[in-house]
């Protein structure tokens, strides 16, 4: 059996919207090197239930806890999904930290995901973006062409799956110092236009998408590439320049 | 217990079986494009069936409303199937036919799902394809740019579309981009985070849901037309699964309370791949895709000494030579060898483990190993021969062999090595069977429909295709086969009826007031509950009576056993919860666990209940005493070759639920006993 860890907690609650937000002090003693953030975040909050002092458990987002629906995120000691890379906070293990390590614990921070409560945020921006434009407007009933039809070169392809693995965690945002969404609208830019079905709609397409995502209030990029440093995919920057490129061309082509 | 196989009307049509879907599609009455717009339909889920249900419907002019628990569809648990998608389109010329699909899709289930549904199935599934290339999905491609396919277990062709171990990410995004598209039209409304409480029903038929907005506390009664469930599996029964942390019973619990009719609710799938119980401070256990048994072979020690120094460490895996390992899958069936279905791999590993062989360190001392070692050097071997590299050393061979590896399974073995701090590539992977997905569902005839008129239920929430065991890659066929090619033309049928009807359905009915004091009762009942422990306390027992006594294999004294305990529990659960929080007050995890957990403790018994009636063994249930001399199981088709659909009695409890039964009949295949050898 591993040492087991004990921590010192500080982690924003706010009760909601409106209200003011503060850094509250928590100790987890006896954790596994082997259990996840989250896991040791469900025993604290097992504490927070038996000690009955306190009106509510801490709230964060999740759900599959194998870094794939993008709904964990957390800003955990001053780096969203916390140290290591290429990874989303659900994936990450105790093993990482230092026993007796004091852990900073905050929800991203932009002013275009507003905080629901305690580490929860509102993303429902990202979703805006992508129905201002980001699909291929193709009928889902009826018949189309067979799959071969449409033969994909296997670079373009990759390429394509590459930008198309984001996850949607706004971790590029929370990492950035402008707030821009760039790497995220790039991602889902490039996968469509790359391919070949995705190239009629390309110039409506990246203009409606930058557009709607100035107007959501994300900031623009400075080519600092935090995203790519902490995007637990690891999409490159370099389809932000792929993107740039797109919106120049939907003017003069 | 009465049994009788009266209620029930599949609505399965006549005539041969490759022409019944044509002749059924040509005899569904049509609703109109101008009246297509008055009609309202709710949609609960937003997963593959209910993403693509909703992109589908709202094209064809209806409005939707779409509901979710996440904050986005984006993040239904559909997102994190891996493998792949199965379609029959013979592109690799391997003579794979829509009748191969159907046939081992039967075979696979042990035959126990309905013929006609399968083999509608296997028909739509090259469309979906096609369909999902359209919509921009990134599956792998050739050299020469066609679509590639690999091998899925249970089968002998290679007939599995994906993308790398992220195909149900790419299906789920395509489906979030077309409904995106009509949301931006107007025509679905979409209601995230916000949770389906109850089924609203009047006059007979389904008329809403209430549905509790997460943010704000609301409860908020909606109305429509008809239905939808595509609410996904209850898997999450038995607390550890490889499931995402929502997934849950309740609204098809909640449908089946209001009346709809339960189908082989014990049919769990449990699947041989996934990464071993650690501690009991575990949330979920992961998946590792059954695609890389393509490449593992998987093996325990032949001595038991091996094994117990396997445990402790003073052993590694390398010391072991390949005449003392045993590579039990492949002894048993030479033919399928590792790939044999999973109900087959799960059982044999538990075996191995039960006498002893078990090599993982953790309390129940559970676990296999699956190893790439031989695939890596056969692989280096035939790289180096590409490459023209004459003698290459033994570590030149091996940097070439896990290359090839990790172009196939990358993702998978970062996201093992994140896990386990261990390299899959230097020493074999470690793994054991978990809960996978659920066959049984609430019961639906051909149209779809459950046994409420008006209320439909798609994707893993029904039970009619996957029989008593699910091969692998065809949960997201039939998920995206109910969604976009199915559903849309049967419930036109219905619909085309309340046209002439269709007056607006008001909220204030008296059925929306008892439905939403139910509701609201229900939560003040947990919130002022004055008991001392946590939700994840009752969960976390009955998952382990569940695993224990309902898991993968089952015997009577032990299902009877457990009906008392989970009866115990549930009383214990509703004298001793302690849910924090207030009524009406914004965000709870902690409440929504409760009303989830509550529901699994009444589904708990179902199961329980449904297993203990089933005397044989089929598929992925395994019942002790009906085995063959080799410990393979054994069916019993001349007295359980039905469906057992479960009806709740209002203000009954669950023990005095009433079995029906549906006959399997087939006549397109011949039923045989399933082997693997
Ligand atoms: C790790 C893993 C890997 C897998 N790999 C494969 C694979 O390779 N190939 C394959 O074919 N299958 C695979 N499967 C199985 C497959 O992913 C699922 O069976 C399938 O995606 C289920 O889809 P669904 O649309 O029915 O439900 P889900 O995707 O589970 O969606 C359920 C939806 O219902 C909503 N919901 C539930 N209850 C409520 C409620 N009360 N109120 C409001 N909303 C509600 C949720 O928010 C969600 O949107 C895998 C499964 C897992 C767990
Ligand atoms: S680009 Fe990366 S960081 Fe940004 S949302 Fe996508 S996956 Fe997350
Ligand atoms: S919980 Fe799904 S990515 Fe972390």
């Amino acid at each position: 059996m591993k040492k087991l860890l004990n921590f010192k907690l500080k982690i924003w609650r706010q009760e909601n919207k409106k209200e003011k937000g503060y850094f509250k002090t928590y100790q987890v003693h006896d954790i596994s090197p082997n259990s996840s953030f989250l896991e040791m975040l469900d025993l604290l909050n097992n504490q927070i239930i038996c000690d009955k002092k306190e009106s509510s458990t801490i709230a964060f987002d999740h759900d599959c806890r194998e870094g794939i629906c993008g709904m964990c995120s957390l800003y955990i000691n001053g780096r969203a999904h916390g140290p290591d890379n290429l990874i989303t906070t659900c994936q990450l293990h105790m093993r990482h930290f230092r026993d007796g390590e004091t852990i900073y614990v905050e929800p991203w921070r932009a002013n275009p995901f507003p905080i629901i409560k305690d580490l929860v945020v509102d993303r429902s921006s990202f979703d805006r973006i992508i129905i201002s434009g980001g699909f291929i407007s193709v009928n889902t009933l009826g018949k189309t062409i067979d799959g071969n039809m449409i033969p994909i070169p296997k670079d373009k392809a990759d390429k394509a799956f590459d930008a198309a693995t984001c996850i949607g965690c706004g971790a590029c945002v929370a990492a950035c110092k402008n707030r821009s969404a760039m790497l995220f609208v790039s991602a889902k830019v490039s996968q469509f236009s790359l391919l070949p079905q995705g190239k009629i709609e390309r110039k409506k397409r990246v203009i409606n998408m930058v557009n709607k995502m100035d107007e959501e209030g994300f900031g623009s990029c400075t080519n600092t590439k935090a995203c790519e440093a902490e995007c637990p995919k690891g999409i490159s920057t370099e389809y932000i320049a792929f993107m740039n490129n797109e919106y120049i061309r939907s003017f003069t082509i | 217990m009465t049994k009788n196989s009266l209620k029930l009307n599949s609505k399965v049509p006549s005539g041969t079986i490759n022409y019944k879907w044509e002749n059924h599609k040509s005899t569904l009455k049509l609703v109109s494009p101008n009246n297509r717009s008055n009609i309202e339909i709710i949609v609960v889920g937003t997963g593959l069936a209910g993403g693509s249900a909703c992109a589908s419907l709202s094209e064809l002019g209806y409005q939707v409303k779409a509901f979710c628990y996440q904050d986005s569809p984006r993040r239904a648990h559909s997102v994190a199937a891996q493998g792949g998608i199965n379609a029959s389109k013979n592109y690799k010329g391997d003579n794979d036919s829509i009748y191969q699909l159907f046939y081992d899709t039967i075979k696979g289930g042990d035959y126990r799902s309905r013929e006609a549904n399968v083999y509608r199935l296997a028909e739509i599934s090259s469309n979906i394809i096609d369909q999902c290339v359209a919509q921009g999905v990134p599956f792998a491609r050739d050299y020469a740019g066609y679509l590639e396919t690999r091998s899925f277990g249970g089968t002998k062709v290679s007939r599995t579309f994906y993308a790398k171990g992220q195909t149900g990410q790419q299906l789920l995004l395509s489906c979030y981009s077309a409904m995106s598209r009509q949301i931006g039209k107007g025509r679905i409304k979409m209601y995230n985070r916000h949770e389906m409480l109850d089924l609203v029903i009047i006059e007979g038929v389904a008329r809403g849901i209430i549905a509790r907005n997460l943010i704000s506390g609301e409860i908020e009664r909606h109305t429509a037309n008809a239905v939808i469930i595509a609410s996904g599996g209850y898997g999450n029964v038995f607390f550890l699964s490889t499931n995402a942390m929502g997934s849950n019973a309740s609204a098809i619990w909640k449908v089946h309370k209001k009346g709809g009719l339960f189908a082989n609710p014990c049919y769990t799938q449990i699947h041989p791949t996934c990464i071993p119980v650690h501690g009991n401070y575990q949330s979920k256990l992961t998946l590792m895709s059954e695609s890389l048994r393509n490449d593992g072979r998987i093996w325990v020690p032949k001595k038991l000494d091996d094994a117990i120094s396997m445990r402790n460490g003073t052993k590694k895996p390398e010391n072991i030579s390949e005449e003392e390992r045993d590579y039990y899958l492949e002894r048993r069936y030479p033919s399928y060898g590792n790939l044999v279905p999973r109900d087959v791999a799960s059982r044999a590993a538990k075996e191995r483990c039960e006498k002893g062989f078990g090599i993982e360190e953790n309390e129940t001392k559970e676990g296999v190993f699956l190893d790439f070692h031989s695939a890596i050097n056969k692989y280096g071997k035939e790289k180096a021969n590409e490459l023209g590299i004459i003698n290459p050393s033994d570590l030149e061979k091996m940097n070439l062999g896990e290359e090839v590896i990790e172009s196939k399974y990358g993702n998978l073995f970062h996201m093992y090595e994140k896990i386990t701090n261990q390299n899959p590539y230097k020493t074999p992977m470690k793994i054991y069977p978990a809960v996978h997905y659920t066959m049984g569902g609430l019961w639906v005839d051909y149209n779809l429909m459950s046994s409420i008129p008006g209320c439909y239920v798609i994707g893993e929430a029904n039970f009619s295709d996957h029989g008593a065991n699910r091969l692998g890659a065809s949960a997201l066929m039939q998920g995206l086969a109910d969604g976009y090619f199915i559903l849309p033309y049967t419930i036109a049928d219905y619909l085309s009826r309340y046209i002439r009807v269709s007056k607006k359905i008001s909220t204030q009915h008296e059925e929306f007031d008892k439905s939403e004091k139910n509701v609201k009762d229900r939560i003040k009942k947990l919130l002022q509950n004055n008991g001392s422990m946590s939700v994840d306390y009752f969960h976390k027992r009955l998952g382990n009576i569940m695993w224990e006594h309902v898991g993968m294999s089952r015997n009577h004294v032990g299902l009877s056993e457990a009906i008392k305990s989970i009866q115990l529990l549930r009383d214990e659960f509703w004298k001793n919860v302690f849910v924090p929080g207030k009524i009406d007050n914004g965000l709870n995890a902690e409440l929504e666990k409760a009303g989830r957990v509550a529901d699994f403790l009444e589904l708990g018994e179902l199961m329980t209940m449904d297993a203990l009636n089933r005397k044989e063994s089929c598929g992925s249930h395994f019942r002790e005493e009906y085995q063959t001399k080799e410990g393979e199981a054994l069916r019993d088709d001349i007295h359980y070759k039905y469906v057992s659909v479960w009806e709740y009695k209002e203000n009954m409890s669950i023990s005095d639920e009433i079995m029906y039964k549906e006959n399997l009949n087939y006549t397109f295949v011949k039923v045989q006993s399933r082997s693997y050898k």
